[in-house]
């Protein structure tokens, strides 16, 4: 009786118990990779904007505090984005004439606002108060990284659930003195964890963990 | 295929009766071309009926289709479910059919490991509806997730919510019961499957049936050091089903038995539950077994003898679901409790009354006729008995999941459970689903474990020849 597989079919088989394993360890790698990276997250991804606006030069090399512009992030959820008259109460001094802003005197000639394209875009799905954090003694930074060092606006972090319950879980590990919140560079002391207990404490940072905190 | 050996599939075999476990006049030969020659025969020589049972299945399963694709598509209101009644034909017909899967298992390792040899004809059969049985259980905790799509959730894998499944919901211990079942179950059929499927390559006559054989058949030369390793494997898998015929369906009743509802907050649920599985499972086997050994003269394989002792099985299991039944009555009277005495009462005579006593009726009083020999042994009512049992055992979760559920505690949120067109749909297109792949299964695979019946020849022939006097010890 003749062969009814080809001699090669026993390397093909051995092969293939490999090759299995290591297929099934190539698409879990490649699902993570996708789930965790930029392509999902929009980590370090600088979006359009109608007008290059850089953090960097404003905060840093000119020196006006977060609050100049994102004038309701203490009172409420939205920290707020800056009416074209904030802009203007500057750029009708300085860079009156220059081509790259001809979008924002567009829009103070017509009162159409500038439609920014959001680079934190929590879904629907979630209740996030920016009031609530900044007065328990969360930094900017903290999660919008150091704006003062970006020419152009990325988020550092991907808002993730998991990212959220890093802090949630455990506040001490991020929180600061309320009067640094606004501070770019703030260091955390060495004794952190022991530091962040008494803050936690001190400010009443509770109740972090109930689904009803952000899901309501 | 020779003529003669064509004439031979038409030939009706004669059941020995309940003394033998296979007919007269097997060899090893004979036994093994009569068991293959159910699924090599050429595609014309079929019986007809095959071809209407599948027909009829087929068209059945595609209610599940159908049914399934607008669930998806609407949500699970196109079922009754409506509070208070949450869980409804989907948690049913779970439980049945897990229940159903029970008998492969049972017959398969613990029947294996008491040295039963009865079970050598049923048991490939068995294992291969207990399979086909956790399919159709698998796909209805998934259908009644209101985003099944998200059913990867149930698992715990790294994600980025950093939530894991709740460890204190039996709920999630079915998901790890029911999923460690299905995948022994699977491995311990296909290992059994093996050396046949060798025997099926070096059978087949046709190029591409030999490949196809020969591919599952993962080379088996059915030499001495693979025979050797094959029964070491075999009675591991053995072992480790064994305690999974009591965990698995004990796990399904904690579903009921953890929560506070009264008339599922029971202690016996666990024990009643897996009698109830394995009475389902031999009803079902019977169901099954009966038309097939007709259907393709397989009388004198499966005998009298397997019929009988199944049949005892089912009255053994039965008599322990009865007395489940009667425990949850006293425990309503003696424990003085007011909800639990209102629902045994409101079960037994309120809006659901004619379900709990055809339950009574198809799971304790008719089976009591399996007492008799003469029933035993009269295979049309064995067979109608299997069935009335199989529609006792979907009235016993139907009767515990609705009566428990339709009055709350308070009377202001009682209703009732109307199942829907769909309920009915899905149900029955399960049944169609698994019916098909049994008539499948029958006709490509071979259905009785041929190697372990040349075995079971071979201890016959040998049972009443003198022992070969003990030799010295050899150390190894």
């Amino acid at each position: 009786m003749a062969q009814i597989f080809h001699r090669g079919t026993n390397t093909i088989s051995r092969v293939s118990i490999i090759g299995g394993v290591l297929l099934i360890g190539c698409i879990i790698t490649a699902a993570y990779t996708i789930d965790r990276g930029s392509f999902n997250s929009d980590v370090a991804v600088v979006k359009e904007q109608p007008v290059p606006f850089s953090h960097k030069h404003h905060v840093s090399d000119d020196g006006i505090d977060c609050r100049y512009c994102h004038t309701s992030v203490e009172t409420s959820h939205f920290a707020g984005l800056p009416a074209t008259e904030v802009c203007m109460s500057c750029h009708s001094q300085i860079w009156a004439n220059a081509n790259i802003l001809e979008p924002v005197r567009a829009s103070w000639r017509t009162g159409e606002s500038l439609a920014w394209t959001r680079v934190h875009d929590l879904p629907e799905f979630v209740y996030f108060n920016h009031s609530i954090h900044v007065n328990k003694g969360i930094g900017c930074a903290s999660c919008h990284g150091r704006v003062d060092q970006m020419p152009l606006m990325f988020k550092v972090n991907t808002l993730y659930m998991n990212w959220c319950l890093d802090c949630h879980r455990q506040p001490e590990k991020y929180v600061r003195p309320k009067e640094q919140v606004f501070n770019m560079a703030y260091q955390p002391p060495a004794n952190q964890l022991e530091f962040g207990k008494k803050l936690v404490a001190e400010y009443h940072i509770q109740k972090l963990t109930d689904c009803y905190t952000c899901h309501r | 295929m020779k003529v003669e050996e064509l004439e031979a599939l038409e030939k009706p075999a004669i059941d020995p009766g309940t003394d033998h476990i296979v007919g007269p006049g097997f060899t090893n030969a004979t036994v093994t071309d009569k068991i293959a020659n159910v699924a090599l025969r050429p595609f014309r020589s079929t019986p007809m009926v095959w071809f209407l049972g599948i027909g009829i299945a087929f068209m059945l399963m595609q209610g599940l289709l159908i049914g399934s694709a607008w669930l998806f598509y609407k949500g699970v209101g196109v079922w009754g479910v409506v509070i208070p009644v949450a869980w409804g034909f989907a948690i049913v017909n779970f439980v049945w059919w897990i229940g159903i899967g029970h008998a492969g298992t049972l017959i398969s390792a613990i029947l294996l490991l008491l040295k039963q040899d009865w079970r050598t004809s049923i048991n490939r059969f068995a294992e291969a509806m207990t399979l086909f049985a956790v399919a159709q259980a698998g796909m209805f905790p998934i259908l009644h997730l209101g985003r099944p799509w998200l059913f990867y959730w149930l698992m715990p894998y790294p994600n980025s919510m950093w939530l894991w499944p709740q460890p204190r919901s039996p709920l999630i211990w079915d998901v790890f019961a029911v999923s460690t079942y299905a995948t022994v179950s699977l491995l311990f059929w296909y290992v059994g499957l093996v050396p046949d499927l060798a025997s099926m390559r070096d059978r087949a006559t046709k190029l591409w049936q030999k490949r196809a054989y020969g591919l599952f058949a993962l080379g088996w030369r059915g030499s001495t050091k693979h025979w050797t390793r094959y029964q070491m494997a075999y009675l591991l898998l053995a072992g480790l089903a064994t305690p999974l015929v009591i965990s698995v369906h004990t796990v399904v009743s904690f579903d009921f038995a953890i929560s506070i509802l009264p008339g599922w907050h029971t202690t016996i649920f666990p024990p009643y539950f897996v009698a109830g599985a394995i009475y389902s499972g031999f009803a079902m086997v019977l169901t099954l077994a009966i038309p097939t050994r007709k259907l393709f003269h397989l009388e004198d394989i499966i005998t009298s003898r397997h019929l009988d002792s199944m049949a005892k099985v089912m009255l053994g299991t039965g008599l322990i679901v009865a007395y489940g039944y009667m425990m949850e009555a006293f425990m309503a009277w003696y424990s003085g409790q007011f909800y639990e005495r209102f629902m045994y009462l409101n079960r037994a005579t309120g809006p659901y009354g004619w379900s709990y006593l055809m339950l009574i009726a198809c799971n304790i009083a008719i089976p009591q006729l399996l007492w008799l020999r003469s029933v035993r042994l009269n295979v049309p009512i064995l067979f109608m008995l299997s069935l009335v049992i199989n529609v006792g055992m979907w009235l016993e979760r139907f009767v515990i999941v609705i009566t428990s559920l339709h009055r709350d505690w308070l009377p202001s949120s009682w209703g009732e459970y109307h199942p829907t067109e769909f309920d009915w749909m899905i149900f029955a297109g399960t049944i169609g689903f698994f019916l098909t792949l049994m008539f499948l299964f029958v006709r490509i695979l071979p259905a009785i474990s041929i190697f372990e019946m040349r075995e079971v020849l071979h201890h016959i022939k040998h049972r009443h020849e003198p022992q070969p006097a003990p030799g010295p010890a050899h150390g190894d």
